[in-house]
């Protein structure tokens, strides 16, 4: 094993979204991770793209935003260090539904979701072990989405 | 001079007019827009002799009787609150003269009222109230004057109204504190007349001077037989010493919707309600912005804008409205002022258009309570 | 939004404490619960920040400097400051409930070694509707508390800071949840999520405080409007613990 394969290995099992991976899934996921970053102003992606990654992010901040016509581009959520971006690459037809950019400089670790797609259909425990690190990020997303509906604060 | 006497129809008027020479306004009942209604009054030709009234849920029907009693009814749709805690009450008045504002608080009632033919159940609202207006940390200035000049005539019922469950909230038929006389009217044994007892000593003071004579054995057996008899021809029901723990464990029964279907939410209730006691404020101002003043007036807990907040009102829905009137009364009312805050007069029963009647609410909640997970 | 500064005239007020609020009168048009916000170290002035919505709201931001006011009060129950002494302090604040508690972060930061470590974690509909802009960033330059601003949405344009609910900031704060009193005002339902997200993150129901929010006219819990259950906002509250009123909470339209 080379030593840059065992460094994003440990980086994917140090990411606290994948606290407490057992070693068998951590090699079978780093297998589908690679290292990004982005400049301040840079985009993840852009809604339409397909979603072809999901991103665990290690330093700085990405907006995701949604442009909305006559109101220009409306950030609804940002996702700082130890959070994930992207949930579309679970679900076909695998597409962004938004634009991810980064507000400041950004490492991320980034995952190919169709090899990790394929890792999970060959390997349910894998498979349910990821959804149920996801599960919560789609849920609280649905929640905050929630609110945001309801804009509690008024005007 | 003994503290109870006899007096006849005549004997009752000289009370009346010993009241009014101590200054006493003279409020008691009168027939008036087709009810018996607490209004001023000259004497006993005043009074509803030979009437009675009708009452069942939603349904109340001015009636001859075949006697010519004075005290022949139940109650009718007031209550002395509107007298004691009135339904508009001036706060304070203000002058602004350049950038200061001067405020003159209202000064309290001087008015005297004599309250002729106070029953049971009304005389417990009136502890209520007391409770609310006398009993906290913050004493009602305006209910204090009125309430201390206040001199009670009470009357034990003769007969039981059809709405009526004073039994249950153990707060009648028998008149037993809070008045200065009481009146038991007997009509059998061929002479019409009137036990009269002294409860405080200006109420033995006013007897004193009455054409009355001493109470025979047979008189105040009589006046008990009157009571026992209304005691147990009441027909309605409501145990009532489990209702904070049932109603608070229920707040979400099925049965609140089940009323909201059929309560208009007009807050009748509250209006001919002894006890209800609920406030709004309200400023007026003269058209140059100079003088202004500061009016209470009774509010009711059905409207919609009772619990207005910018973000809409807390209790939008029937259900949620007539749930806090009802568990209010009954149950939060305990621990709000240590006591029920229902009398059993049966007056929000009579007064509902769609004939609501409390009792069964309560029955129904009682007899199938939810299992669990309702409760605070 | 209009912050009211009140010069007393006549007799000298009651202070106040954190959390309390008074009745303030425009003459002619009525009388509302307005929190006090001010900074409780100058008790000679009384501020008010006020949400111009009804006819009292409006009619009082409309007074000219000079103009008098009628003014009832303190009332309520405040923050628990002397609770807090020693303990860390979690500060939860969403759309305008940041005012009630700007005296209560006043105090905190007047009397700051009395404390462990202060947060304060404020969500707002948008950058544009946030309270107080100018004072949090003044507070965030300091180092000796924490200061996190998130918004529910915000144009790309004017806004570098989080976006998401208020809550979300709660998992990134750092606190010792078994020694925190946490203090949380909003709108009911902001609150009702912060305090399951505080119990989440390890704070105590009983170390939970919220400040509610109900229609008020006599203040002094006899004319029925703020009734919640057993309880009065306005004499019982407005602050409560959460232990004694969550169960209360769970009912709606109470």
């Amino acid at each position: 094993m080379s030593a840059a394969v065992k460094e994003i290995e440990e980086i994917v099992r140090e990411h606290p979204f994948f606290e407490g991976l057992l070693e068998p899934f951590g090699k079978l996921i780093s297998g589908c991770a690679k290292n990004a970053h982005f400049q301040p102003g840079e985009y993840l992606f852009h809604e339409g793209d397909s979603a072809d990654q999901f991103y665990l992010i290690r330093q700085g901040c990405v907006a995701l935003e949604i442009k909305a016509p006559g109101r220009g581009a409306i950030t609804f959520q940002t996702v700082r260090e130890d959070e994930v971006v992207g949930v579309e690459w679970l679900i076909p037809p695998y597409r962004w539904s938004y634009d991810a950019r980064a507000v400041e400089f950004t490492r991320a670790i980034a995952m190919d979701g169709a090899c990790l797609r394929g890792k999970c259909e060959a390997d349910h425990d894998l498979g349910y072990e990821v959804m149920k690190r996801f599960m919560p990020v789609l849920i609280q997303r649905l929640q905050a989405a929630q609110m945001q509906i309801l804009d509690v604060y008024g005007e | 001079m003994d503290n109870q006497s006899v007096l006849t129809a005549a004997g009752l008027q000289a009370l009346f007019d010993s009241l009014r020479r101590r200054g006493y306004r003279i409020v008691g009942p009168k027939v008036r827009d087709g009810a018996i209604v607490y209004d001023d009054i000259e004497g006993v030709p005043d009074l509803p002799q030979g009437w009675t009234d009708e009452q069942a849920p939603g349904r109340y029907r001015l009636a001859r009787r075949d006697d010519e009693a004075l005290f022949g009814y139940a109650i009718g749709p007031h209550s002395w609150k509107a007298f004691l805690h009135p339904s508009v009450q001036r706060l304070w008045k203000s002058r602004r003269e350049g950038e200061e504002v001067a405020i003159t608080p209202e000064p309290p009632s001087a008015e005297r009222f004599a309250f002729i033919g106070v029953r049971a159940c009304e005389l417990k609202a009136i502890a209520v109230q007391d409770q609310v207006f006398l009993g906290g940390a913050h004493v009602d200035a305006h209910y204090r004057a009125r309430r201390e000049g206040a001199f009670v005539v009470a009357v034990n019922c003769a007969e039981a109204g059809g709405t009526c469950f004073c039994v249950s909230m153990k707060s009648g038929p028998r008149v037993d504190a809070g008045y200065d006389l009481a009146l038991t009217e007997i009509m059998d044994g061929g002479e019409h007349r009137f036990v009269v007892e002294a409860g405080s000593a200006g109420g033995g003071e006013v007897l004193a001077e009455l054409p009355g004579r001493a109470a025979t054995e047979g008189d105040l057996a009589a006046a008990e037989a009157v009571v026992e008899r209304t005691a147990a021809s009441m027909g309605r029901q409501m145990r009532s010493d489990d209702l904070h723990e049932l109603l608070l464990a229920n707040l979400e029964h099925p049965r609140w919707d089940e009323v909201a279907d059929r309560c208009l939410t007009c807050g009748n209730c509250t209006m001919v309600c002894p006890t209800c006691f609920c406030t709004s404020v309200e400023d007026s101002s003269d058209l140059a912005g100079v003088e202004s003043s500061r009016s209470r007036r009774w509010d009711s807990c059905f409207t919609m804008d009772f619990t207005h907040v910018p973000s809409g009102s807390v209790r939008a829905s029937a259900r949620s409205r007539y749930r806090q009137w009802m568990t209010h009364k009954l149950a939060t009312w305990i621990d709000q002022f240590g006591t029920s805050g229902c009398v059993g007069c049966g007056r929000c029963l009579t007064w509902c258009p769609v004939g609501i009647d409390i009792t069964e609410e309560v029955r129904a909640i009682r007899d199938n309570p939810m299992e669990r997970g309702g409760g605070t | 939004m209009w912050t009211l500064e009140i010069e007393p005239s006549g007799p000298a007020p009651v202070a106040a404490a954190p959390g309390q609020f008074n009745m303030l009168t425009a003459f002619g048009v009525g009388e509302a619960a307005i929190s006090l916000s001010g900074d409780p170290a100058e008790p000679g002035r009384l501020v008010h920040t006020i949400r111009a919505v009804g006819p009292v709201s409006r009619a009082l931001a409309q007074l000219r400097p000079g103009a008098a006011l009628g003014l009832r009060g303190p009332f309520g129950a405040g923050w628990p400051m002397a609770e807090a002494a020693g303990r860390d302090v979690v500060i939860m604040a969403g759309g305008l409930g940041l005012a009630p508690l700007r005296t209560a972060i006043h105090r905190l930061l007047t009397e700051r070694a009395r404390y462990g470590q202060v947060l304060v974690l404020y969500g707002a509909r948008s950058p544009a509707d946030i309270l107080f802009r100018r004072e949090l960033e003044t507070w965030r330059r300091r180092l000796d508390v924490e200061i996190e601003v998130t918004v529910d949405h915000a144009a790309v344009s004017d806004w570098r800071g989080h976006v998401g609910v208020v809550t979300t900031l709660l998992g990134r704060a750092s606190f010792d949840p078994a020694n925190t009193v946490a203090l949380v005002c909003g709108p009911e339902i902001m609150m009702r999520f912060s305090a399951a997200a505080l119990a989440d993150a390890g704070v105590r129901a009983e170390a939970t405080y919220l400040s509610m929010e109900r229609n008020m006219k006599c203040a002094i819990g006899l004319c029925g409007h703020c009734q919640f259950g057993p309880v009065f906002i306005c004499r019982d509250g407005p602050v409560f613990r959460y232990d004694r009123i969550a169960a209360l909470l769970r009912h709606k339209e109470l």
